[in-house]
């Protein structure tokens, strides 16, 4: 796998992050293309709470899905090799923002340890640090600004949203938080195994440093260039000749977000007629349990099937919540479509501003040719006026010719750095992209057999539920 | 919703109708055809071998059974006045007193309602078997739709075999000429008891707190708690009604989005080629779920809908039975208050009061062991339907699983790794 170059990074925060790059592009070169093509064996965090969710429970911690895409990416060289990182807790906080007034937010606990080589227990304590969702939107923030011929790994929602009726929209829920908390993991677990993005010093000292971290990226300087790229990506240009892959890229993100969507509704609309289904039977419960009080025989058989419809009533909420799971990680790749077309926007950007800078030295050309030569080839005020009001002097064409000619050159050379920043740009934009696509394959799969997985769980618990109550009503 | 009146018996725990028979003052209740014909006020019948072989059998068994009814083929008749279904009915019978061993005649729904009138005046405290609903409920546009013929159908030919399973109804001579009369005997015949179907006005707890009020003063214990327990049955049954309705109709809601749920996973596929085997594999699982669903719900309206409806109107059935027994030990009470009072001309009003005194030992006991067989069918028929309920979940469940499983085996086969996964969930 070739090493991203980071060609396009912009200067301001190029002398940390290509310091950086550099020195270890000559020791990344020689690990990864070393034969790692087995499993890592050393459990990232994300890994072990994956194995949780296997076993069956109900488990919050369990799939995420950034511990799995970790365990695919140890096999190129990351942070993830050399610590742990977990985003262990929520809590919540009560403050004074900027402008002095009390409001509340949720604090994130991120815990790192150093890994033990050995793969046995961790011996050393983890350290931990606390953040706030806005703070990692920060640091994502700055990743965009200053990799934008890379994918940048997406947040969490800020709010929720495909939410079927009972799950509570209110970021204050129990339950959104911790969905959050796992989300804000896997974030970082992506990050953190992106074998360029880990190397970012700004997101190590995330990880590490609480205080003044904030005004350590406000000091980079990222955000003047933060609006400026904002606003240019949002323009509306004409590029004359995208690269195709580029076009089919950005048609194929949009498909997916299209379809991703679609999906999340409707998957909630199922969640909530389901959790119907489900609940009405406890309905059941209670009346076989009333009418089993005026039976004699029929009495205890009716007692206990009814508690048996109580069991499969109350199943359903186990069973949707370890669903939200599953949407959460179609969520990511439907926020991860947003990135990839950003990465395509950019191109596109850059292709404009080549093709832009190709035309404004093609026609200063031509002008130079038409005032050596004479001739007015095109029509022009300049030659109209020329012919109305006289021609200039030889002196005056002269310098003019020489200013054109400066003009050319500059206009050269700056064509020149053009084609070469949106050519490193495409190349290591598509190492990123491929990268992607194998990731996105992966997990994507990955997570359509889980929802499998969890059918045939449901499908058996029903089973078990309806077999006790057929042996009650037997016994009626 | 507590039970009121403590634990409510009214059903012996005596599985064989035999049981009761040992009383001579009972033997009106025995399955022995010679005595049956005096409580069902027909003429006599001559006994059949055959028809005695069914005294001791409670349980329908086929070898023992002497008379089979069918209805089916509804056909629609247009005239002038009126639109309307006749039901086929073909009688198969064993039994002596038919002239032929089958019959095969029409019947519009009057007919019926003839009949169960003519059985209730001929047996007021029998159960007789409950008819389907006259009207359709809740705003069906058109009058006769198939689904609605072919549940009316069904009940009524439920309606027939209750009858002919019955120790005592199934002798009844308006039973036997509704069977084989052809059309143009049936109306000559009807026209001369015309047999008036009535119909409770109020509902059963209105009735039975009327009932409570002590109209009648000395209604043996028994009488008392069969009507404490019909209120409460008639309530939980009315709302096992509801309960399995509203399961059907989020089933159908739930279908209803699982059927969208699925093409978007083929959709998807169209732009995804590393993933196509793995979405079109999931998109037709979900379409086989869909499937499963659909006979899931098909079951649960054709095993419980019918038993829990047919189960709602025996409830009116029985209490106006327990209110037609207090009736005619009204009847009793009063004259022997009149005698009390009045002391005039005791001699007649003795002996009337004799008959009346015989009249209520009857019913009492035409009730209760009938009661105790209602109780048993009832246990029966319900124990059924929702084992039926059970199993057919337990179908839908393993088709649902099957279908999952064999996903995930073939995805399996593609990649290693799903295999441990499968594997750890198993």
């Amino acid at each position: 796998m070739e090493e991203p170059h980071p060609g396009a990074q912009s200067p301001g925060s190029g002398s940390n992050s290509s310091g950086a790059e550099g020195s270890s592009s000559g020791e990344s070169g020689s690990s990864s293309s070393g034969g790692e093509a087995e499993a890592p064996s050393s459990p990232g965090p994300g890994e072990r709470q994956a194995a949780d969710g296997h076993e069956g429970r109900p488990s919050k911690a369990a799939r995420s899905a950034g511990g799995l895409a970790a365990a695919y990416a140890m096999m190129e060289d990351c942070l993830l090799k050399k610590i742990e990182i977990s985003v262990a807790e929520a809590e919540k906080r009560t403050g004074r923002n900027a402008m002095n007034m009390q409001e509340t937010y949720t604090a994130y606990l991120v815990e790192t340890r150093a890994v033990d080589s050995q793969g046995e227990g961790q011996c050393s304590p983890p350290d931990s640090l606390w953040r706030r969702y806005s703070e990692f939107e920060l640091l994502r923030n700055f990743l965009l600004v200053n990799y934008p011929h890379l994918i940048v790994p997406p947040l969490p929602e800020k709010r929720a949203e495909f939410v079927w009726h009972k799950l509570s929209a209110d970021n204050m829920d129990p339950d959104f938080v911790e969905r959050r908390r796992i989300g804000l993991e896997n974030f970082l677990l992506r990050v953190a195994s992106h074998p360029v993005l880990c190397r970012e010093k700004i997101f190590n000292a995330f990880l590490t440093q609480e205080a003044g971290w904030k005004e350590m990226v406000n000091e980079t300087g990222f955000q003047m260039k933060a609006d400026s790229r904002l606003k240019a990506l949002n323009a509306t240009f004409r590029v004359k000749n995208p690269d195709k892959r580029f076009t089919e890229l950005k048609h194929y993100s949009d498909e997916l977000q299209a379809v991703i969507s679609h999906l999340l509704r409707v998957r909630a609309r199922v969640a909530d007629r389901l959790y119907g289904v489900y609940k009405v039977h406890g309905n059941y419960g209670r009346v076989f349990s009333e009418w089993s009080a005026i039976e004699k025989e029929m009495g205890d058989g009716l007692q206990s099937a009814g508690h048996h419809m109580d069991v499969y009533a109350a199943s359903i909420d186990d069973i949707l919540e370890e669903e939200e799971h599953y949407a959460d990680q179609l969520k990511e790749y439907l926020f991860y479509a947003e990135a990839l077309r950003t990465v395509c926007k950019k191109h596109e950007l850059l292709q404009y501003e080549l093709e832009t800078a190709a035309q404004d030295l093609a026609s200063k050309k031509q002008q130079c040719e038409e005032l050596a030569t004479g001739t007015v080839k095109t029509f022009s005020l300049k030659g109209m006026t020329s012919k109305l009001f006289g021609q200039e002097t030889p002196e005056q064409r002269e310098a003019k010719i020489k200013v054109l000619e400066e003009q050319i050159h500059e206009g050269e050379e700056e064509l020149k750095a053009k084609n070469l920043e949106s050519r490193d740009f495409m190349k290591s934009a598509w190492v990123d992209i491929e990268r992607f696509k194998e990731q996105k394959n992966h997990d994507l799969k990955e997570a359509l057999i889980s929802y499998a997985v969890m059918q045939i769980s449901m499908c058996k618990k029903g089973i078990q539920v309806w077999t006790n109550a057929k042996e009650c009503f037997s016994k009626m | 919703m507590e039970p009121e009146g403590g634990d409510v018996a009214g059903d012996s725990t005596g599985l064989l109708l035999l049981d009761l028979y040992d009383d001579e003052d009972l033997e009106v209740f025995s399955k022995d055809a010679s005595l049956t014909e005096i409580n069902s006020f027909s003429p006599l019948m001559p006994t059949s071998p055959s028809s005695m072989i069914n005294q001791y059998k409670f349980e329908d068994e086929p070898e023992s059974k002497d008379l089979f009814i069918t209805v089916d083929d509804p056909e629609s008749h247009v005239t002038a006045i009126e639109t309307f279904i006749t039901y086929r009915v073909v009688t198969k019978t064993t039994r002596g007193e038919f002239d032929s061993s089958e019959y095969e005649v029409r019947r519009r729904y009057q007919d019926f309602l003839w009949l169960k009138g003519r059985l209730e005046e001929a047996h007021p405290t029998l159960i007789i078997p409950p008819l389907p609903e006259k009207f359709i409920m809740k705003g069906v546009v058109e009058r006769f739709n198939d689904k609605f013929i072919e549940t009316r159908k069904k009940a009524l030919h439920k309606f027939l075999n209750r009858i002919a399973d019955h120790p005592t109804l199934t002798f009844n001579e308006d039973f036997k000429i509704f069977l084989t009369a052809q059309a143009w005997e049936l109306s000559s015949h009807k026209k001369q008891g015309p047999g008036l179907f009535s119909r409770m006005g109020q509902t059963v707890k209105a009735v039975a707190s009327s009932m409570r009020g002590g109209a009648v003063k000395n209604r043996p214990e028994v009488f008392s708690e069969m009507i404490e327990y019909v209120d409460i049955f008639s309530q939980k049954i009315s709302l096992l009604d509801k309960i399995s309705h509203r399961v059907h109709k989020e089933e159908k809601d739930y279908l209803y989005e699982m059927k969208e749920f699925g093409p978007i996973h083929t959709l998807w596929s169209a732009s995804e080629e590393d993933l196509v085997d793995t979405l079109k594999g999931l998109a037709g699982c979900i379409d086989q779920c869909c499937k499963a669903t659909e006979k899931r719900m098909t079951a649960l309206s054709e095993s419980l809908f019918p038993a829990i409806q047919e189960y709602l109107l025996y409830s009116e059935i029985l209490m106006g039975v327990l209110k037609r027994r207090d009736q005619i030990q009204a009847e009793l009470d009063a004259k022997i208050d009149a005698v009390y009072n009045k002391k005039i001309e005791n001699e007649l009003l003795s002996e009337e009061i004799g008959k009346l005194e015989d009249k209520v030992e009857c019913a009492n006991n035409a009730l209760q062991a009938d009661w105790d067989r209602w109780k048993q069918s009832m246990r029966v028929d319900l124990k059924m339907a929702f084992s039926d309920v059970a199993e057919n979940n337990i179908h839908y469940y393993e088709q649902c699983l099957a279908t999952w499983e064999s996903f995930l085996t073939s995805q399996a086969t593609s990649d290693i790794s799903l295999e441990e996964q499968s594997e750890d969930q198993t």
